[in-house]
């Protein structure tokens, strides 16, 4: 700065030294043109300064990102208490480059896995993604499924209950992840189509139990491969409606030959501080055995409205009804329902306690309340 | 209602599918040119103390900048700025007029979920909102499932240009008229 000071003052008194008196307009406009010349240059000089700072202290994002959700849960109903850490999860995440990237999930259940033990070590998605276009995504690897509300989305602070809804867990079954390939493609205006081709269940045809039979990808029978189609459109502030459609040649993957068919529908509304959730799937199973079970409909839907009191706080009503024993052949009643009613607590937007008082109706008996803490970073 | 929508918007795309259409992203440079009918001051919103604590209120981080550059035409003002939605930058421009949002849109979206926060449905939401004393927005924003984290950024930045227009354009009026 005193290198250009100098000269300046310098300039200014030898213009004042070559006259006794008042400076000529010549030697004034000098001046002037001096002193302009001298502040561009100090301004030249601060802005190269400034960026230099900025760019050592600039926010930029990373290649390679770390995040994660866990949930710590305690539920007492009228047999049991149990406090558990249900769930930890890891994201790691890379960009390649702006078309290409890799994502993953590794979750630890129930805090403690290994022979004997309560909880489990699993990978839940792993996949590289690839832009083809600004509307087309192609990926392959390990993801999950694109059917239901909680199966793609499911961090705690997302959603109301400390438990997942009985619908997605028992219907759908979430979570549920498959490999495979998949193509997205996003039109303007908010709709979305998925189409993937992926491993499929394996379910055990005596009992035709949808959820024990995800492979989870781990040495899967890759005999029957699956294909699941959704479309979702999401072309209003607030609003999501999609639908998903799955078809599987034969979910025992070759020991009984049951061809099946998954249909799931889902609506949410959430305009100012009132949300609503509704969505219904069903499982329709060809195969005589199930018939015979009544195993070869099991459906399910539950209704959720919410009202956000304000940032912090939120309060939901759930009512959810399923059967996973819905075939005309099973006469008798074994249609669950299930009333949730509780609070959500965000401490910040991505940390939230969760309580809610569970009645359980219908095929199932007992109440009780659910409280938790969930993260997301 | 909502069908008779889908149904169009999937004839109507049926036709980009062939053609893979890029969307088109808009330059920085073309977003101001039209904000402003004559051509603007270029112009430096420099953070101060105060403003670095305000706009930490607003971001939920530090300002990683010393200045801001903005654009401006007497009681207009147009600025480009960016947030981290999830995990990549997104790149949005805002313009303010007497202290209400004139314009807002996405520029550069570098996230590979929660697209639709670029898109006009979305965005037209923000148009009109000012600042209320909590440094809040006073107009609902109702979000995108699945893209909160954009949102979000979104929201931030929206206030972001409210508050840095309400201390930088304000001000120059006020300097002018005591002039």
């Amino acid at each position: 700065m005193f290198r250009t000071l100098l000269p300046l003052l310098a300039g200014i008194s030898t213009v004042a030294f070559a006259q006794d008196s008042q400076p000529t307009k010549e030697e004034l406009q000098k001046a002037i043109e001096q002193q302009a010349k001298q502040i561009e240059e100090l301004q030249q000089q601060m802005n190269a300064a400034v960026e230099a700072i900025e760019d050592k202290s600039s926010a930029q994002s990373s290649d390679t990102n770390i995040g994660g959700y866990g949930e710590l849960h305690y539920n007492n109903f009228d047999t049991k208490e149990d406090i558990d850490f249900h769930r930890f999860v890891l994201f790691v995440s890379h960009k390649y480059s702006d078309k290409l990237r890799f994502f993953s999930e590794l979750e630890v259940e129930h805090a403690y896995a290994g022979e004997g033990k309560p909880g489990a070590v699993e990978l839940e998605q792993a996949y590289i993604e690839y832009d083809l276009s600004s509307s087309t995504t192609l990926k392959g690897g390990l993801f999950l499924v694109p059917v239901g509300l909680l199966n793609e989305t499911h961090e705690p602070d997302t959603f109301y209950g400390v438990e997942r809804n009985p619908i997605e867990k028992n219907i759908i079954p979430t979570t549920w992840w498959e490999a495979g390939a998949g193509v997205s493609y996003r039109f303007a205006e908010g709709l979305t189509f998925d189409f993937a081709a992926h491993s499929g269940l394996n379910v055990d045809p005596a009992d035709f139990d949808l959820r024990s039979g995800r492979q989870k990808v781990a040495k899967a029978n890759g005999d029957s491969f699956a294909y699941t189609a959704r479309l979702k459109y999401t072309g209003i502030p607030g609003l999501e409606i999609a639908g998903s459609f799955q078809h599987q040649d034969d979910i025992t993957q070759g020991a009984a030959n049951a061809e099946a068919q998954l249909l799931e529908m889902h609506a949410v509304y959430a305009t100012g501080p009132f949300a609503v959730r509704a969505l219904w799937a069903q499982w329709d199973i060809n195969n005589s055995i199930a018939d015979t079970l009544g195993k070869d409909v099991q459906t399910g839907y539950f209704l959720e409205p919410a009202y956000r009191i304000t940032e912090e706080f939120g309060v939901f009503a759930r009512y959810s009804v399923w059967d996973n024993t819905a075939g005309s052949a099973n006469t008798l009643d074994t249609e669950m329902r299930q009333v949730n009613v509780g609070v959500n607590y965000w401490i910040h937007p991505n940390v939230v306690v969760k309580f809610d008082f569970e009645n359980r109706l219908g095929a199932q008996d007992g109440s009780g309340v659910n409280a938790g803490l969930g993260y997301q970073f | 209602m909502i069908m008779m929508r889908i149904t169009v918007i999937f004839i109507v795309n049926l036709f980009s599918l062939l053609a893979a259409a890029e969307e088109v992203y808009l330059e920085p440079s073309f977003f101001i040119q039209q904000q402003f009918t004559e051509t603007p001051e270029t112009k430096y919103f420099w953070l101060t103390k105060e403003h670095k604590l305000k706009l930490t209120e607003i971001t939920g981080h530090k300002p990683s900048k010393l200045r801001i550059k903005y654009w401006v035409v007497g009681q207009k003002s147009a600025w480009i700025l960016e947030e981290i939605g999830k995990e990549q930058l997104i790149t949005t421009g805002i313009s303010v007029e007497n202290g209400k949002i004139q314009a807002l849109q996405v520029l550069i979206y570098r996230e590979s979920r929660g697209y639709e926060v670029r898109q006009n449905f979305f965005t037209e939401q923000y148009i009109g909102a000012s600042l209320d004393k909590s440094l809040d927005l006073d107009q609902t924003i109702d979000g995108i499932t699945g893209a909160t984290l954009s949102v979000r950024a979104l929201n931030t930045m929206a206030k972001s240009a409210l508050y840095m227009h309400a201390n930088a354009v304000t001000n120059e009026e006020q300097k002018t008229a005591a002039n």
